[in-house]
């Protein structure tokens, strides 16, 4: 065992004297974090946008009086000013804090999409790539025919039939779009455990007597830990698409200022014909924001679990 | 082409129909009991329209809609409808037909659908494919940049920023800024009589929004796409061997180059068609579009509900038939596709 050590770090001291390159790849998991981050330039981006939106969040939300947020605590349809930094809406919401509060809620239903998501890909994925045959042939035709069908149709017919009164809740919202995220993570993830099951190291765990869900956690899944960050953030996108997309329809929590909501309320009191625009583009930024956000991560996260993608780009 | 391929390809087209009419048949009858047409006569009620004799109007429309059957029957009714293209009639525009609203309306947005991915399908890969070759331009490598942090947001959002640039007055702008129009696809009360030069020119100005927001996000995927495969393909043997024999360049780029880095590309179109449609409805809906999407949100704001679930059947029986055509297609053009199935 003291050999072995001893010749590892033999070993690493030459390639750390032959390359800076391979250097950081026979380090600890930390440090190889750490150099991907240096050196991918889009996940470092994405992750300080992500630390942005946060701040934005915790900080503002602790400068900002949340009351603001709610009608008429000031003037109808005012423009920027020292007193309202990003203006006020129709009905005297103030649109600063309302962003501040409204952003999160965004978010919280893109992590509700982001788990389920990932969480049924991992299994139909890991059960149609491992078991093969009939199996996955329906996993497969199933994702297949739901990729197909625009979700977007199927949720609207969903959301307008239970709006009542009130709307959907916040949580509710999350659960519906949720329920139609989990088809690319099943693709994906379906395709890299065909291929790895392949692979020599599966191989010899198999010939060494390891069990089938031994090989799927301890082999398979430390593997693809990149795949399924990435398949996460994928899937969160989706369902934060799915959700603005109802809300921004009319179909969101009525009392509950998401930003897609108050994109619809801009619309439906004609912000666009007023010229009101400081009541529709925050909005706008913040979701475009969430969304650039989770392109960098995912596609950062993607080429650092594709070595190939990282030498073409 | 194999009689095997093209009934797999037909199979998956029926299967997607099938199962898509009967999920949204089904889930919104589990999330909740309301009951359309009871709410639409409240509704009338309330504001005045109708006053005595209510529940028979009701009555009569659970009998014609066999509302009041059990649900397996009401099930199948709808799909035997749905297959003779009876889509009910309009809630609010009784007694005119779903088919009818949507056959006015789809026009509209089957015109913006197959421009907007024709132009950035076109842009996309043409870019793309120029990025990846030796020698391109230098501008192009900056505008790419641009291009790719723009397709991750929804179509929607950028048709916000257009509006806000090119649609509204500031002060900032100076006096020959362009206004475009930003509601409907032709200026109000204008009646034309068949298609002269004014009226394509109206039409025209009132799409250019729209499409710009669904272009303007669609370029940097395609262009991503295709340069990926180009870089592949650029590194072949084939054409290593093309231009050993000294063939002129533009002919290794087009011939050798693009028409086999392009299949892949039509492989994404087809499984992006879904989200595609989807956020052109949203776009159709901001910009007051008179197509689907507006018809839709109409529907959805009325609770319209017959409307509502012709809009959505048939956007989702228009992805699934483009989805066929192109998977129909890729083998005339793929000749290895065709051999292998």
């Amino acid at each position: 065992m003291q050999d072995q050590s001893a010749e590892t770090g033999q070993s690493s001291a030459a390639i750390r004297a032959s390359s800076e390159a391979d250097e950081a790849r026979s380090y600890s998991a930390w440090s190889q974090i750490w150099y991907y981050f240096l050196h991918e330039r889009m996940l470092t981006a994405g992750v300080l946008m992500l630390v942005a939106l946060l701040a934005l969040w915790l900080i503002g939300g602790q400068l900002v009086d949340p009351k603001g947020a709610e009608p008429i605590s000031g003037p109808q349809a005012a423009p920027p000013q020292a007193k309202y930094w990003l203006g006020t809406d129709f009905n005297g919401r103030q649109i600063l804090p309302l962003m501040i509060h409204g952003a999160p809620l965004t978010l919280r239903i893109g992590l509700y999409a982001g788990i389920v998501g990932l969480g049924v890909g991992i299994i139909l994925g890991f059960i149609a790539g491992y078991m093969r045959g009939t199996v996955d042939a329906i996993v497969r035709i199933i994702s297949d025919v739901f990729i197909t069908i625009p979700s977007l149709a199927v949720l609207v017919v969903v959301a307008s039939t239970i709006k009542e009164g009130a709307g959907l809740s916040v949580n509710a919202m999350g659960l519906i779009v949720a329920s139609l995220a989990w088809m690319w993570p099943t693709r994906v993830i379906r395709a890299q455990v065909l291929s790895m099951r392949e692979s020599n190291y599966v191989e010899v765990a198999r010939l060494n007597g390891m069990g089938d869900f031994e090989i799927i956690f301890r082999e398979l899944m430390p593997n693809l830990l990149p795949f399924l960050a990435a398949s996460f953030v994928g899937a969160m996108a989706s369902g934060i698409l799915a959700a603005v997309g109802l809300e921004a329809l009319g179909l969101g929590p009525q009392h509950e200022p998401t930003l897609g909501m108050t994109i619809y309320w801009s619309i439906y009191y004609g912000a666009l014909l007023s010229n009101w625009w400081w009541w529709y583009v925050p909005p706008t930024i913040l979701v475009a924001w969430i969304f650039v956000t989770l392109y960098l991560i995912a596609s950062g996260l993607d080429k650092w679990a594709n070595p190939r993608l990282r030498q073409s780009l | 082409m194999s009689i095997t391929y093209i009934g797999a390809r037909v199979g998956m087209f029926i299967l997607v129909v099938w199962l898509a009419t009967t999920v949204i048949f089904f889930l919104p009858r589990i999330a909740s009991d309301r009951n359309p047409v009871r709410e639409r006569m409240i509704m009338m009620a309330a504001t005045g329209n109708l006053s005595t004799g209510m529940e028979k109007v009701v009555a009569a429309y659970e009998r014609d809609y066999g509302l009041d059957q059990p649900l397996y029957l009401q099930y199948i009714r709808y799909l035997s409808s749905v297959l003779r293209g009876d889509l009910n009639v309009s809630l609010i525009r009784h007694p005119t037909t779903v088919m009818d609203l949507i056959q006015e309306r789809m026009p509209w947005t089957l015109g913006l659908v197959g421009f907007s991915i024709l132009v950035a399908f076109a842009l996309g890969s043409l870019s793309g494919a120029t990025l990846a070759w030796p020698g391109a331009p230098t501008w192009l490598k900056g505008v790419l940049p641009i291009f790719l942090t723009l397709s991750p947001i929804p179509y929607f959002m950028l048709a916000f920023f257009l509006i806000f640039i090119f649609a509204v007055r500031h002060e900032w702008q100076p006096e020959w800024w362009p206004m475009l129009p930003i509601a409907g696809a032709s200026k109000v009360g204008t009646i034309y009589d068949g298609w002269d030069l004014a009226r394509v020119w109206d039409v025209v100005r009132h799409s250019i929004l729209p499409a710009s927001s669904i272009i303007l996000s669609q370029v940097g995927f395609w262009a991503l796409g295709m340069r990926g495969m180009m870089i592949t393909t650029a590194g072949e043997d084939y054409v290593t061997l093309a231009q050993m024999r000294g063939l002129r360049p533009d002919r290794i780029f087009g011939q050798y180059g693009m028409r086999n880095a392009l299949l892949p590309q039509l492989t994404s179109l087809a499984l992006a068609m879904s989200l595609i449609v989807s956020g052109v409805i949203l776009v159709e809906y901001i910009f007051r579009y008179p197509g689907m999407g507006s018809l839709l949100f109409d529907a959805i704001a009325g609770f319209d509900y017959f409307v509502i679930y012709g809009v959505v059947l048939v956007l989702i029986i228009f992805v699934a038939t483009a989805t066929l055509v192109l998977d129909l297609v890729y083998p005339l053009i793929d000749p290895r596709v065709r051999r292998a199935a």
